[in-house]
């Protein structure tokens, strides 16, 4: 049969190079389809913002912290709106993937050469990204509650948001893996974040909290989180004892997020059909 | 080492799937040469999505073995992925990204990047009449126009096989014959073999060979004028309300032989139009209808699968003779 011997795509095991394209070409996608979706972008600002303003108002005459009189509901409730908004932004931008195996573009991307790790890692980096953007956002609002964090401080907010929006992009990908239908996600999803949030230190305090409370919060990763984030926007001035060493905290949301991640690449890697 | 030319681009031997309880393949085996235009065709449900799951590396065999380009999708994943392009009932774009942002994700999926991409996606977006169109957002193409976007997406990295699957479903004539077009100079071009899959008579008969699937299994195999030719020049189709007691009769009184297929009895004499008066003259009162055709792969299918092709209904009934 004579045909012209068309040249074929690089050939070889995919090379460092290739694999930093790949990332980079998902992640793009993740912004771009984000950005342009106005609903979504308005929806994920205009939520926290609206909860933050409703509780906060709403406890703000009855809400009494132990052992700091001073702080308002408003300014204890503000870490835990940063953190409620690194958790929902993260998560939601993985409800793509459950339209994505109805079209052709899961399939599209699981058949191409690419590293598994690699559309891992570029799915769950652009919804990281999305959510660090926008919690960065609501953190320049700090002053309105009286908090200026300083440099350090702002340091610690970024590392504990990366770590926790990463966790949960990777969270999300792995129930969106496993879901037909957006509406059980968003059933499933429900029944994880909002307990998760609530259980965090987040909305009340541990201080005040039963026994079984204290030990769920320390439980539950999302803590540390808040913990990071309080104590960088308070500094050296934090009004209650934290619950953990800055170091501790970053510690346990990496390694919450590294944990997630291979399982993710874990669950990529293994055949979509049966 | 081997020719390229001489490796076939699919070689499945002895496959056999099993969802659960419920077989989609069985004992499969099929060659699809390079260079060629192959049609799959058949009703939903008779194997086609499962044998492109499984060419395409998303889901290992239960039995039995498959190559694609000489490499095995389940040995060597990475390496039939970059010798296979793919093109899914769906198309895997982004409605809310331009043509453009599209096909350069798909880029980023093959680790291509810079002037080799962007010369890449010049090419396919002139060869698809697609140029003026590339920064126009995906949703707002036509459903011919998408097509032809995800068509460029399974070619961008040029591969030497190219699965599509059920590709012009939901397409008005027009556009379908501008899918086939733009494939046909692809294919003059860059010399990509094909295996589609689908139901359409009309687009599996311009193809070198058509594989006829039945409940997952190949039942005729072969270029489409030998499969039509070997029903005879001219086909005699009797509808009667008792088939087999007409064949029957018609066996003892004229020696010939007829095929119960379905609800019909074919004939495939050599001298059909002559018979036709004789056999109304015996056996008037049982005949219905009488046609006189040259076969189709409408025939060859309902031949070999026992059921017609095109009616959905019929093709979920079991065929009264297999």
């Amino acid at each position: 049969m004579s045909r012209t011997d068309a040249p074929s795509a690089p050939s070889g095991p995919p090379t460092l190079a290739s694999a930093w394209y790949t990332i980079a070409a998902l992640w793009r996608r993740e912004i771009l389809k984000f950005v342009r979706d106005r609903s979504r972008l308005i929806g994920a600002l205009a939520q926290p913002f609206g909860f933050w303003l409703l509780l906060g108002l709403g406890f703000q005459g009855t809400f009494r912290m132990p052992g700091a009189e001073g702080v308002g509901y408003m300014e204890f409730l503000f870490p835990g709106i940063v953190a409620l908004i690194l958790l929902f932004t993260a998560v939601f931008t993985t409800i793509n993937i459950v339209e994505e195996r109805q079209s052709g573009f899961l399939q599209a991307a699981l058949t191409a050469p690419a590293a598994r790790a690699t559309l891992v890692l570029g799915n769950t980096l652009g919804g990281t990204t999305l959510a660090v953007v926008q919690a960065a956002l609501f953190v320049a609002l700090a002053p309105l509650v009286g908090l200026t964090p300083d440099a350090a401080g702002l340091a610690l907010i970024l590392a504990a948001s990366l770590f926790t929006a990463l966790a949960f992009t990777t969270l999300g990908f792995l129930i969106a893996w496993h879901m037909d239908s957006t509406r059980g996600f968003h059933a499933v999803m429900n029944l994880f974040l909002l307990p998760l949030w609530f259980l965090s230190g987040a909305a009340f305090p541990a201080e005040g909290a039963s026994a079984v409370l204290r030990w769920l919060i320390r439980l539950n990763p999302v803590s540390y989180a808040v913990d990071a984030l309080r104590q960088g926007l308070y500094g050296s001035a934090l009004p209650t004892a934290p619950l953990a060493t800055p170091a501790a905290d970053l510690l346990v949301c990496g390694g919450f997020a590294a944990v997630l991640l291979a399982l993710a690449v874990w669950r990529a890697r293994r055949p979509l059909f049966g | 080492m081997h020719d390229p030319a001489l490796i076939p681009a699919v070689a499945v031997a002895g496959v056999t799937h099993r969802y659960g309880d419920r077989v989609a393949l069985r004992d499969l085996s099929l060659r699809v040469e390079a260079g060629a235009q192959v049609a799959l065709l058949g009703p939903n449900g008779s194997g086609k999505t499962t044998l492109f799951r499984i060419l395409s590396t998303l889901m290992a065999p239960t039995e039995g073995t498959a190559h694609v380009v000489g490499a095995d999708p389940t040995a060597d994943a990475a390496a039939v992925r970059r010798r296979l392009g793919i093109v899914f009932q769906q198309p895997a774009l982004d409605a809310a990204l331009t043509v453009q942002e599209n096909l350069r994700v798909q880029g980023g999926l093959y680790g291509l990047h810079g002037r080799p991409l962007a010369e890449r996606l010049d090419a396919l977006l002139a060869a698809f009449d697609l140029a003026d169109r590339q920064r126009d957002r995906v949703g707002t193409l036509s459903g011919g126009l998408q097509r032809r976007v995800d068509l460029a997406r399974g070619l961008l990295h040029r591969p030497a096989l190219l699965l599509l699957d059920e590709p012009t479903t939901g397409l008005d004539p027009v556009a379908r014959r501008a899918f086939w077009d733009a494939l046909a100079h692809q294919r003059r071009r860059e010399g990509t073999t094909v295996l589609v899959a689908t139901h359409l008579l009309d687009e599996a008969a311009p193809c070198d060979a058509v594989a006829i699937l039945d409940r997952g299994r190949l039942v005729a195999h072969g270029a489409p004028d030998a499969l039509t030719a070997a029903l005879g020049s001219e086909t005699l189709w009797l509808e009667t309300a008792d088939a087999p007691a007409l064949r029957a009769r018609i066996e003892a009184r004229f020696g010939v032989e007829a095929r119960i297929v379905g609800q019909a009895l074919q004939l495939s004499h050599a001298d059909a139009p002559a018979l036709l008066p004789a056999l109304y003259d015996a056996f008037g009162e049982t005949i219905e209808s009488a046609t006189v055709r040259k076969p189709t792969l409408d025939d060859v299918f309902l031949v070999h699968a026992g059921h017609q092709l095109s009616a959905h209904a019929q093709a979920l009934q079991p065929s009264l003779e297999a």
